[in-house]
């Protein structure tokens, strides 16, 4: 696409990633700055490439104004950890950190299957970065224009297959980081190196954010739907024979842009094993060579899908990896949400999936939740896994340790027999007060929420049912709202567009319900809706396809043409 | 236009008869100035003039086109690039600012000026814009009758109160007089022709004028050092002190510091004090009437009995709230109060100097009369109490700066004794009793031993940590506005960075600016090993040095037990270390530093 960018006007963000010097910039002498907690210019973007967002307390952000004081800046870190997959004795290091150094105190598991720690004071962040490196685990390229931290279904039942798929994913997570020396130079006082050049990714990275999943059927927890680039497990007699490979989902949009969407995936067919690093390099390079670079709003795979075209892109990318897709493999999903409790894998292995409401791993003061892990990593003997669902899973434990496992986390609110259905299904971003993109409230708001969502269940004579339920601050995606059967999408201060229409499986984007409107407005419509589905639904239909079925929202089959129409 | 603005070079006037003007002016008051204005004025009208005259602003500074923005996400910034960009290519002087970097006392030097404006939330201005969008509200907002202004508003028509800062801008400029030449936009969020078009149509508007004055102004403006403000003595004093208004005061440690320190802010207007970076602002104040309620009933003493406090008569109770010492405590009271009531454990303090100031150290006068009730008459009582004296603080501002009013920072006396909360007298009151609005008694007094210095290119080394910042604040107040070439460099300390960086933004502010070369700082708490200002200059021994040698002024203000000595110790080394003298020639170097007028200090 050289030729033709002769004319076009580069974002601001290629500009500072072309001259970046391969992601250095000046972060190591930000760091030094003592006259502000925060970074500047450039270096206050390229933290993101090397895992961390600088935030700040907004809660008082006003109030510092007044005190003639900057904002309480500090930064999050958001971990790489391929698969969600992290070991007792990381765990424990994790445990130390959070407690010792952050603001907040606590563990955040995210939707993208690692932690965050939030709320890290500048003087407090290469300690952070070495600690971490000392038990194994970095932070390259959770953020930023590059390929994120790749998902992995968290399945502990087909340990086999898991153990494969999640071999992939560390693969894919290697194979495509960025090959700069910066994040050990700056952080980890490393030997400092010339940087020439990146293979894969290219000297100004990718246009914009790029997320891969690696997904065995049927449970669908990472979202592939949300995903710029999926690996559909296909297994023959339960050992992995290649991947079905679906591109260009994505739920990013701008309030009132029409030309921003979310999206789902595409299926351009099934490969071999043996050609799933091409695939997901040439996947990723024909996204860095023909994404938008002008406008950001615009930059992300799915909409170079839907400017190209898919055959295109997909023709493309067999040019270069020299192979065919083949026709996709027969799969299908059926659920996203996390077995809580406990499951028997077939090597004879037990397996306890933690309910952890918003993934805040905090001692809370009637559920010490923090304690709990902690005392759980001391004595376990397998793994841990976070899954794309905020959940915590306790994998591998003998039978021999289950009850005293079980008794801890029984003993620290991890199990609470009184968490009802709703409360399982309903997921929220992390939002205020340290989120900068935060409209309105998500994580603090959640838990009232679905109390209020009980209410109505329970009033309607279904206590038992629930809709998958996803509270977000702000149109980025985070939450994965756009993949919900009920979304809320923040505005403004307590205000929110409702989006209905998703499915269990997650394979359906929901469409605009109720637009900028406040709490009274939407529960009001919940009652009427949860009524009408209680007393008219068929046999075993979800809220979701209810209300397309109802014509209450029209059905989003092609987002481009639906979702606005 | 001001007469401190008036010169040579962008007026019709020459150099000589701008100093002839200047001199005059002096001299006159401003009934007499009001006078020869109008004579002047009539005076040439009656003449027929094509050029122009003194009566159109001719100063270069006022003849570009100022674009302020407040930006959320930035596109208000980008419209506010591409307004500049385009007036440019017009030929047309413009000055692009974020809100959040500008100064609201600046817009009174304004004449062309574009509001770029965005609005979130439910009509909420932008954080950049807040402290602009809360000013132009406020009694301290000047009066805009000559600005001509056009404001563009960025927003999302789904909300509410869509653009809605845009029209407080508008509104609330227009209220203080501003005129509006171009309508204003209130742009959605596909928002680029439209903005493309207003901004053409915005610049057509403003064109005329800016070409005229750009084209009258000429030259570079050069500045006269007119009404600079002199250490002339007001006619209010120690004993005569003016009721000025208070007008702020305002936290400026964190919600989780240790300490609770003030910013304030009180008004001088009516008044004809002024003040000189360097000088203390006396403050008198009242005291807790909840104790002087208690101490009248220990005493036994009707809360109308009226006493004589000089040659004063007045109720008991107002003597002991106004007039009368009863915080901070002396052996003087102990000895009367003893004599009076005839207390045998505080009469054999008397005789025991050491034992005396043992027991006033932890102790407020209240704690003396509590701790030893007695039944008193009410003149007694008032006897044995002395005045109550104004408390003095070094003074943070410039006036060069901030005009009529005059900023303190205080730290807030605080402590727990004998079971209750004791506050300071004067920072207790000011802190937690009197409100915003009210009335303080104050006077200024000068300090020439605190001084920058005259010639404006001389380095300048402050060390102020704590509420030490403050006459460094009227420092780099005063050194700004006078364009000072000089450097500055800044040393400050507080327990923690995130809590007590006094006046943190401001210094930011500085040093972007480029006023501060160099800000050290030392934040005692923030680790294991506890780091002081004077280690900050040690580690900087050889800067420190060499600026001293290129003839650098060395200013303290803070502590004066503990800091100020381990400065000077520091400092001491400094020169030892990097000239290899002796200590006896290093105190020689520092004494010469003293009686060169180089090495002051401002301790308490």
């Amino acid at each position: 696409m050289s030729e033709q960018d002769k004319n076009v006007k580069l974002s601001d963000n290629e500009r500072l990633k072309g001259e970046s010097n391969f992601l250095r910039g000046t972060i190591a002498q930000g760091l030094k700055d003592d006259i502000t907690g925060g970074f500047t210019a450039d270096n206050f973007q390229l933290i993101r490439f090397h895992g961390m967002y600088q935030q700040d307390d907004r809660d008082i952000r006003s109030e510092r104004v007044k005190q003639k004081l900057e904002p309480l800046h500090n930064v999050m870190l958001r971990a790489r950890m391929p698969g969600g997959i992290i070991k007792p004795a990381q765990w424990l290091a994790v445990d130390d950190f959070a407690g010792d150094k952050t603001s907040y105190g606590s563990i955040r598991l995210t939707t993208r299957q690692t932690f965050q720690f939030h709320g890290v004071l500048k003087p407090n962040i290469k300690g952070m970065h070495q600690l971490l490196d000392s038990v194994g685990i970095d932070s390259i390229a959770t953020a930023g224009d590059v390929n994120r931290n790749v998902l992995c279904t968290t399945n502990p039942v087909e340990s086999e297959l898991h153990l494969e798929a999640y071999q992939w994913a560390v693969k894919i997570s290697e194979h495509l980081l960025p090959k700069t020396k910066a994040y050990a130079e700056i952080w980890l006082d490393g030997e400092k190196t010339e940087t020439t050049e990146e293979p894969i990714l290219g000297a100004t990275y990718l246009p914009r954010k790029f997320k891969t999943t690696v997904t065995i059927p049927p449970n669908n927890e990472v979202d592939v739907h949300a995903n710029d680039l999926n690996f559909v497990a296909i297994a023959d007699n339960g050992k992995l024979i290649g991947f079905n490979v679906l591109v260009g989902g994505g739920l990013a949009m701008t309030h009132g842009d029409t030309a921003t969407y979310p999206r789902k995936a595409d299926e351009f067919g099934f490969i071999p094993l043996e050609h799933t690093l091409s695939v997901a390099e040439h996947v990723l390079s024909v996204q860095r060579d023909w994404g938008n670079r002008e406008n950001r709003k615009n930059a992300k795979t799915k909409y170079t899908l839907d400017r190209v075209g898919t055959d295109t892109f997909k023709a493309e990318v067999e040019k270069r990896i020299g192979v065919k897709f083949e026709p996709i493999r027969p799969y299908k999903f059926t659920h996203r949400g996390d077995r809580i409790g406990w499951v028997d894998g077939i090597d004879g292995k037990s397996h306890l999936t933690l309910f952890i409401q918003n993934g805040r791993i905090l001692d809370y003061p009637d559920k010490p939740l923090k304690t709990g892990c902690r005392k759980i990593a001391e004595i376990h003997q397998g793994d841990m896994r976070m899954t794309a669902n905020q959940n915590l899973i306790i994998a591998g434990v003998p039978a021999d340790q289950k009850a005293v496992i079980e008794e801890i986390a029984r003993s620290h609110g991890l199990i609470d027999d009184k968490d009802s259905q709703q409360r399982k299904n309903s997921m929220a971003c992390v939002s205020l007060p340290t989120c900068p993109l935060a409209m309105a409230e998500a994580e603090r708001y959640l838990p009232s929420l679905i109390e209020k969502t009980e209410a109505l269940l329970a009033k309607h004579g279904i206590p038992d049912d629930s809709i998958i339920m996803r509270v977000v601050g702000c149109p980025n995606g985070c939450g994965r709202a756009m993949l919900a059967e009920a979304g809320l999408v923040g505005k403004g201060p307590g205000k929110y567009n409702v989006y209905l229409g998703g499915n269990v499986e997650g394979t359906r984007i929901p469409k605009l319900y109720l637009e900028n409107v406040g709490e009274d407005v939407y529960l009001e419509a919940f009652d009427k809706l949860i009524g009408q589905w209680a007393k008219e639904r068929n046999d075993g239909e979800c809220f979701g396809d209810f209300v397309i079925r109802k014509g209450i929202v029209a059905e989003v089959k092609v987002s481009v043409t639906d979702f606005y129409a | 236009m001001l007469l401190g603005q008036l010169n040579a070079a962008a007026s019709p006037l020459s150099q000589d008869q701008v100093q002839k003007l200047q001199g005059l002016v002096a001299e006159l008051n401003p009934i007499q100035q009001a006078w020869v204005s109008g004579y002047l004025a009539a005076n040439a009208n009656s003449a027929a003039l094509g050029a122009p005259t003194a009566g159109v602003p001719a100063a270069g500074d006022a003849a570009a086109l100022t674009i302020l923005y407040g930006s959320q996400t930035g596109n208000a910034k980008g419209v506010a690039s591409k307004m500049k960009e385009q007036a440019e290519s017009r030929g047309l002087a413009v000055k692009l600012v974020s809100m959040s970097d500008y100064k609201p006392t600046a817009l009174k030097k304004e004449k062309f000026l574009t509001i770029v404006v965005s609005t979130y939330g439910e009509g909420e201005p932008p954080e950049d814009a807040e402290t602009l969008h809360e000013f132009l509200a406020t009694k301290k907002a000047p009066k805009l009758d000559d600005v001509k202004i056009a404001v563009i508003g960025l927003g999302d028509s789904s909300y509410e109160f869509f653009c809605q800062t845009a029209k407080d801008f508008e509104e609330r400029l227009n209220k203080l007089g501003a005129q509006t030449i171009y309508q204003r936009a209130d742009l959605d969020v596909d928002y680029e022709e439209e903005a493309a078009t207003w901004i053409a149509g915005a610049i057509d508007a403003f064109e005329p004028d800016l070409k005229a004055q750009q084209d009258a102004a000429g030259g570079q403006v050069v500045s006269m050092p007119f009404g600079a403000p002199t250490t002339a003595s007001s006619q209010y004093t120690k004993q005569n002190p003016f009721e000025a208004e208070l007008l702020t005061v305002q936290k400026i440690t964190g919600r989780d510091s240790t300490k609770d320190v003030r910013h304030v802010e009180i008004s001088l207007e009516g008044s004809d004090i002024t003040y000189t970076p360097g000088d203390s602002l006396g403050v008198y104040f009242l005291n807790d009437d909840v104790l002087v309620d208690e101490v009248l009933t220990l005493t036994q003493i009707d809360a109308a009995s009226i006493v004589k406090v000089g040659d004063e008569e007045l109720s008991v109770r107002d003597a002991l709230i106004e007039k009368l010492e009863l915080t901070q405590s002396y052996p003087g009271f102990v000895e009367k109060y003893a004599t009076a009531t005839g207390t045998p454990e505080l009469l054999k303090l008397v005789e025991d100097k050491t034992a005396m100031r043992a027991y006033i150290e932890p102790r407020q006068i209240f704690d003396v009369i509590r701790q030893n009730p007695a039944k008193l008459d009410a003149q007694t009582l008032v006897d044995c109490l002395r005045k109550l004296q104004a408390r003095l603080y070094s003074i943070a501002s410039s006036q060069s700066e901030v005009e009529d009013e005059v900023h303190l920072t205080l730290g807030l006396v605080q402590f727990d004794a004998f079971g209750s909360e004791h506050l300071g007298g004067c920072t207790g009151y000011l802190t937690r009793r009197a409100e915003e609005g009210c009335k303080v008694k104050v006077f200024s007094e000068h300090n020439d031993n605190f001084r920058l210095p005259t010639n404006d290119d001389t380095p300048v080394i402050m060390v102020g940590p704590g509420t030490g910042i403050a006459p460094f604040r009227a420092f780099l107040q005063e050194r700004d506005s006078r364009e000072a070439q000089g450097k500055n460099w800044l040393f400050f300390g507080n327990p923690h960075f995130t809590q007590d960086f006094l006046y943190q933004v401001e210094i930011q502010g500085y040093l972007k600016s480029g006023l501060l070369n160099k800000v050290d700082v030392a934040f005692s708490r923030d680790q294991a090993e506890k780091v002081y200002v004077q280690d900050k200059l040690r580690s900087n021994s050889k800067e420190v040095f060499e600026w001293l040698e290129a003839g650098a002024h060395f200013y303290i203000c803070g502590d004066a037990n503990r800091m100020a000595k381990d400065v000077h110790n520091t400092l001491l080394d400094i020169v030892k270390e990097n000239t290899g003298k002796s200590n006896e020639d290093a105190e020689q170097y520092l004494k010469d530093l003293r009686s060169a007028n180089r090495y002051q200090k401002d301790v308490y």
